[in-house]
């Protein structure tokens, strides 16, 4: 009899635990839903109100010059498109070569040497810029003497990317096997020509991934833009000269106006760029998901 | 032959080296001449407002009369709320995703959070002043900002939070449960003493970017320049009145706003700072444990 009463005593104790475990598991499962409700009801919003606006005026909405007057009803955002594609275009061709190359530095000559920790350091530093102190900076230093031009906002977005291409690609660095680097010195190949055909073939599909995400969002920026971009409404498929604008630039202006109609644009633009960012997405997970390095 | 080989190496490896060198230098060139050119640009208004730049709350440009105190006010409670809003259900989210999710939800879940990470900044303001302030009553305010950067830096927290939490070597999490410990004990007991630096860091680090973010809150906040404790007040942040003030803006006033911009670029980098030395200090001493 003792024995079952004692067991019965031990079972009592851990229900109440047990209910308090259970308890905060459903605390955190009503987290979840207060995290994913408004976070869908942003992706829903664009997705309708967007969707409505690119299906009416499909396929004018894409190719079509922005209204001059914001209030005139119909498309496009086709200006905004090539001005978003020049001046993402612009900044991964300036950041990731000088990113990669950066984090070449770092990982195969600096190591540990005081100059290395100094360019780490400064590379977090980097991150950590507000986007419009960017976009303030190259205004200063580019703008202001050349005048806006997409490469100004490709310049500004190059300095936003440089850090994060750096970081990425050092780690997928520190993922290469040394006795990859030692067989191809073994085999009387220099230091160069080792980094260049042995280490960064090896790690190039982390690099691409890391660097697409970094891309992703250089894409969605919109405060480096409006002081280096300008405002046009017209194609400008010209990277160095004359104002442009960019899909995030036309949400911005037009989100703030009382008619319908120009929201109504900030919304197609909304969704026409929230794809753009997540198919860059897609692409950069494909890459690490098939060729990805084993950790 | 093999001389010859040797020396050209040689010289285009010199080359190659010198090259990867300078693109690392760039990082600091482009520091250096933020420093630079930004402080220079900005010293006009320093010199004419002296210290009360920081201390005074008054915003005028036509009396040239500059005071960012309203404008840090604004800056810090907008980014207050949206930690305040956010932090305990991103954590929430961290755990479920790495310690309570069967494991065909988890899969998708990281892959939706880590999608959402990327929706562009725009595109939550643009909700926030279409839809968020006008059908919730809510208005143009501290606390629209709050709520939409909030949402804006969930998903980043969670990210970075469950990459934390992931590294909590299961033989901890094992031993919790053997000695009999329920689902939240072990949570308590293995989980968070082991990730707590790590999650800190995470948490500094959204906070970082809440408070450098311009667009979403240049589009909800207000445009306001006033000091209020009432988050349904209209307000004003730092890279909210640079973005909105600047088309419009004199010699003086524009100097002004970059002694804006070079505050919140000082304030974003000691944020930024001191969670990067916690993350790293917790990193040491978490992989000091399982050596």
């Amino acid at each position: 009899m003792m024995p079952a009463e004692t067991s019965l005593d031990l079972r009592a104790k851990p229900s109440w635990r047990s209910t308090k475990s259970a308890l905060m598991t459903g605390l955190v499962i009503v987290c979840v839903i207060a995290v994913l409700v408004p976070l869908i009801a942003v992706v829903y919003s664009v997705i309708t109100r967007g969707g409505g606006t690119v299906i009416k005026e499909f396929p004018d909405f894409f190719t079509k010059e922005i209204p001059l007057v914001s209030r005139r009803a119909g498309p496009g955002m086709g200006p905004a498109i090539v001005g978003t594609l020049l001046v993402t275009l612009g900044a991964t061709f300036i950041a990731v070569p000088l990113g990669i190359l950066g984090a070449v530095y770092l990982h195969e000559y600096g190591g540990k040497s005081f100059f290395a920790k100094l360019v780490r350091f400064m590379a977090t530093v980097m991150t950590g810029v507000p986007s419009i102190v960017m976009g303030l900076f190259i205004y200063l230093l580019w703008t202001m003497r050349f005048g806006y031009s997409a490469f100004g906002g490709a310049l500004a977005l190059a300095c936003l990317m440089l850090p994060v291409v750096i970081g990425s690609t050092e780690q997928m660095l520190k993922l290469v096997p040394s006795n990859l680097r030692e067989a191809s010195y073994a085999l009387g190949a220099s230091k160069s020509r080792t980094i260049l055909t042995v280490v960064l073939p090896a790690a190039l599909p982390g690099i691409v991934s890391g660097s697409l995400l970094a891309i992703a969002r250089a894409a969605g920026e919109t405060a480096p833009l409006l002081f280096a971009v300008g405002a046009a409404t017209a194609y400008n498929p010209h990277l160095f000269s004359e104002a442009n604008t960019a899909l995030s630039v036309q949400i911005f202006g037009n989100a703030t106006s009382s008619f319908v109609a120009a929201q109504d644009r900030a919304w197609g633009a909304a969704l026409t760029l929230m794809i753009v960012a997540f198919l860059i997405t897609f692409v950069a997970r494909a890459f690490t998901a098939r060729f990805a390095l084993k950790r | 032959m093999p001389l010859d080989l040797r020396s050209k190496g040689d010289s285009a490896d010199r080359a190659f080296r010198w090259t990867a060198i300078g693109a690392g230098a760039l990082v600091l060139v482009v520091l250096g001449l933020i420093a630079i050119v930004m402080t220079s640009r900005a010293a006009p208004v320093l010199g004419r407002m002296g210290l009360d730049f920081f201390s005074d709350s008054k915003w005028s440009a036509p009396e040239g009369h500059y005071g960012a105190l309203s404008f840090i006010f604004g800056t810090l409670f907008t980014a207050t709320i949206a930690i305040a809003l956010s932090v305990p259900v991103s954590l929430g989210v961290a755990l479920f995703v790495t310690n309570i999710a069967p494991p065909w939800l988890k899969k998708p879940m990281v892959y939706m959070i880590d999608l959402l990470a990327v929706v562009p900044s725009v595109v939550f303001g643009l909700w926030g002043v279409l839809v968020l302030s006008q059908h919730f009553g809510l208005g143009r305010s501290f606390l629209t900002a709050g709520i939409i950067l909030g949402i804006m830096i969930t998903p980043i927290i969670t990210s970075l939070s469950r990459e934390v939490i992931e590294t909590t070597p299961a033989s901890d999490k094992e031993a919790a449960l053997a000695l009999g410990a329920t689902r939240w004990e072990m949570i308590g007991a293995a989980v968070l003493p082991h990730s707590k630096g790590g999650l800190v860091g995470a948490v500094m680090l959204g906070l970082g970017r809440a408070m450098g973010e311009t667009i979403a809150a240049a589009l909800v906040i207000g445009s306001a320049a006033q000091i209020s404790l009432n988050p349904f007040a209209s307000g004003n942040s730092m890279p909210a009145v640079i973005a909105n003030e600047w088309g419009e803006a004199d010699e003086m006033h524009k100097s002004a706003l970059i002694a804006l911009a070079v505050t919140l670029f000082l304030i974003t980098i000691i944020v930024n700072l001191v969670a990067t030395w916690i993350v790293q200090r917790s990193m040491v001493r978490s992989r000091g444990v399982s050596a």
